[in-house]
């Protein structure tokens, strides 16, 4: 077992090349600390989606290595190492109730029935869909179709969350509303998110630290702590503070903006 | 929202404005053939075809159940074969990319040329008439249901890999409910199809006596200037199409009515 404190996910000289050519990701180096909330912020083609699908063991890199815990991407999954994603779309099964979909990485790993039914009705209330259990996805808005994902997600008990722009498709109010109610989650549970997403005030108002990467290739070029104290309120985002971090981070990413 | 909770009239209009079509055709098809006095052996009137219909009911169900029969059984092999087919497909590239050819000449080829062929070789005419309609209404469910099997949402395929499903876990749990719409639109064409082929088939052997279907019935009943009876089998094969289709959009609805676009009818 490794240290407390030991990082979560090491990334050392991570390179990815695709097939077309692009350079997704130049040579990246980047440790996850444990309970951290650390968001990728760049702009559209900055490799940050790559740079979590590798964390995701979903794509594996040209060169330079990945450990998990310690270890390779098989000692993920056990007690205290799981692992789970949360994509840019909810990716529901549209042919399944909620709770069937919020139910399937326990499905998919044999967890039997009674016990698996427990968890899921947890989650569900966990994010506020404990009333719409037996809805067809069709049946939500785009908010509670998100927030049943975040649910599939938490329904493992994830110690390692990776969020790929989750709420990048809706709209203002309710993505407020689920930043909100994601850090609730994140503090009273205590594990560690890497979020991505392009939005400067959201990644603000999430992170304890900020990785902002620039583009072409994809790099991180600058990191930024947000040591603003938890719970975050709507007053932190009327806060000269807030306005700081943001002015800092704006500056940032034009920067690495003028020089692609 | 699903179909009952659509506007009562609506639903009234959807019977009733076809219904009306087809009351005024046959009354004017019925009045022109009085009015120009055009003997029965060129056209029948819709009144004299349905008394043959009564008259000749006896023969003319047991040819129905002879034709459906065989268009039914093609049906089923056609469904579970093309489904066979499409799950061996897509097991890999290149077993697809080696195969579909076939599975398209399978397509191309007209079936009038091959059936006497078909007849030639299996002894038993049945089978043989079977073979012929299965060759004509397959295509569409193994082409239908490969592209549904293909047509998976890459998230939730990424998802199965983080939880490391097995190839049969997405098989069963992403696969085949996501190719179920594909599918079943398939059915509905192969359905038809199966009906055409059997009585293509029935035509070019030609077979008659104790097991002759409707085409052969049509064919006889030509050659017998016996216009109403030509009529009569025509409506029934005609019938027995539309309650088939009618039977497979009944089980898409039933199967996709809670989750599919295709079955969902727009809110007013």
């Amino acid at each position: 077992m490794a240290a407390a404190d030991a990082p979560v996910v090491v990334i050392a000289g991570a390179r990815k090349t695709y097939a077309t050519g692009t350079q997704a990701l130049a040579p990246v180096d980047l440790a996850v600390r444990r309970g951290e909330f650390l968001t990728l912020l760049g702009p559209s083609g900055c490799g940050k989606t790559t740079l979590l699908n590798l964390m995701a063991g979903l794509l594996t890199p040209d060169a330079g290595t990945l450990r998990w815990w310690g270890g390779g991407f098989d000692a993920t999954g056990g007690p205290g190492r799981r692992l789970a994603m949360v994509f840019q779309s909810p990716t529901l099964m549209p042919w399944a109730r909620v709770d069937a979909n919020v139910r399937l990485p326990l499905d998919l790993a044999h967890v039997p029935r009674p016990a698996a039914d427990g968890d899921v009705a947890s989650a569900l209330d966990l994010v506020g869909l404990g009333r719409f259990a037996r809805h067809f996805p069709r049946e939500l808005s785009g908010g509670m179709q998100m927030r049943a994902s975040i649910a599939r997600a938490l329904v493992t008990a994830p110690d390692l969350l990776l969020m790929d722009e989750p709420f990048g498709a809706l709209d203002e109010f309710t993505r407020q509303r689920l930043d909100t109610e994601l850090l609730a989650l994140w503090d009273a549970r205590g594990f560690t998110v890497v979020f991505v997403t392009h939005s400067i005030v959201e990644a603000v108002f999430l992170s304890t630290r900020v990785a902002v990467m620039g583009a072409r290739p994809g790099r991180i070029v600058d990191e930024l702590a947000i040591d603003a104290p938890y719970p975050r309120s709507d007053d932190f985002r009327m806060s000269p503070e807030f306005a700081a971090h943001c002015r800092r981070l704006s500056e940032q990413v034009a920067a690495v903006g003028a020089q692609a | 929202m699903t179909r009952s909770g659509e506007p009562a009239g609506n639903r009234a209009m959807r019977i009733a404005a076809p219904a009306l079509v087809a009351v005024i055709a046959l009354a004017a098809w019925q009045g022109l053939v009085a009015a120009y006095d055009i003997p029965p052996y060129l056209v029948p009137s819709p009144l004299a075809v349905l008394r043959t219909l009564v008259a000749d009911r006896v023969l003319l169900l047991d040819s129905l159940g002879v034709t459906l029969g065989i268009a039914l059984t093609a049906l089923a092999i056609s469904i579970v074969l093309g489904v066979l087919v499409a799950l061996v497909f897509v097991q890999s590239r290149w077993i697809e990319m080696s195969l579909f050819p076939y599975a398209v000449l399978l397509q191309v080829t007209p079936i009038v040329a091959i059936a006497p062929l078909i007849i030639i070789w299996v002894k038993d005419t049945r089978i043989a008439l079977v073979a012929c309609a299965v060759v004509v209404a397959i295509f569409p469910i193994i082409s239908n249901t490969t592209l549904g099997l293909r047509s998976v949402d890459p998230g939730l395929l990424s998802l199965f890999r983080m939880c490391q499903a097995t190839r049969w876990q997405v098989l069963r749990r992403l696969r085949v409910p996501g190719a179920l719409p594909y599918f079943f639109g398939g059915l509905r064409i192969s359905s038809g199809l199966a009906l055409i082929g059997a009585v293509v088939a029935e035509f070019v052997a030609g077979t008659g006596g104790q097991g002759a279907g409707l085409a052969y019935q049509i064919l006889l009943a030509g050659i017998q200037l016996n216009i109403p009876r030509l009529f009569a089998a025509l409506v029934l094969i005609t019938l027995s199409g539309v309650i088939l289709f009618a039977a497979t959009v009944w089980a898409s609805t039933a199967a996709l009515s809670r989750w599919h676009e295709s079955e969902i009818t727009p809110e007013s």
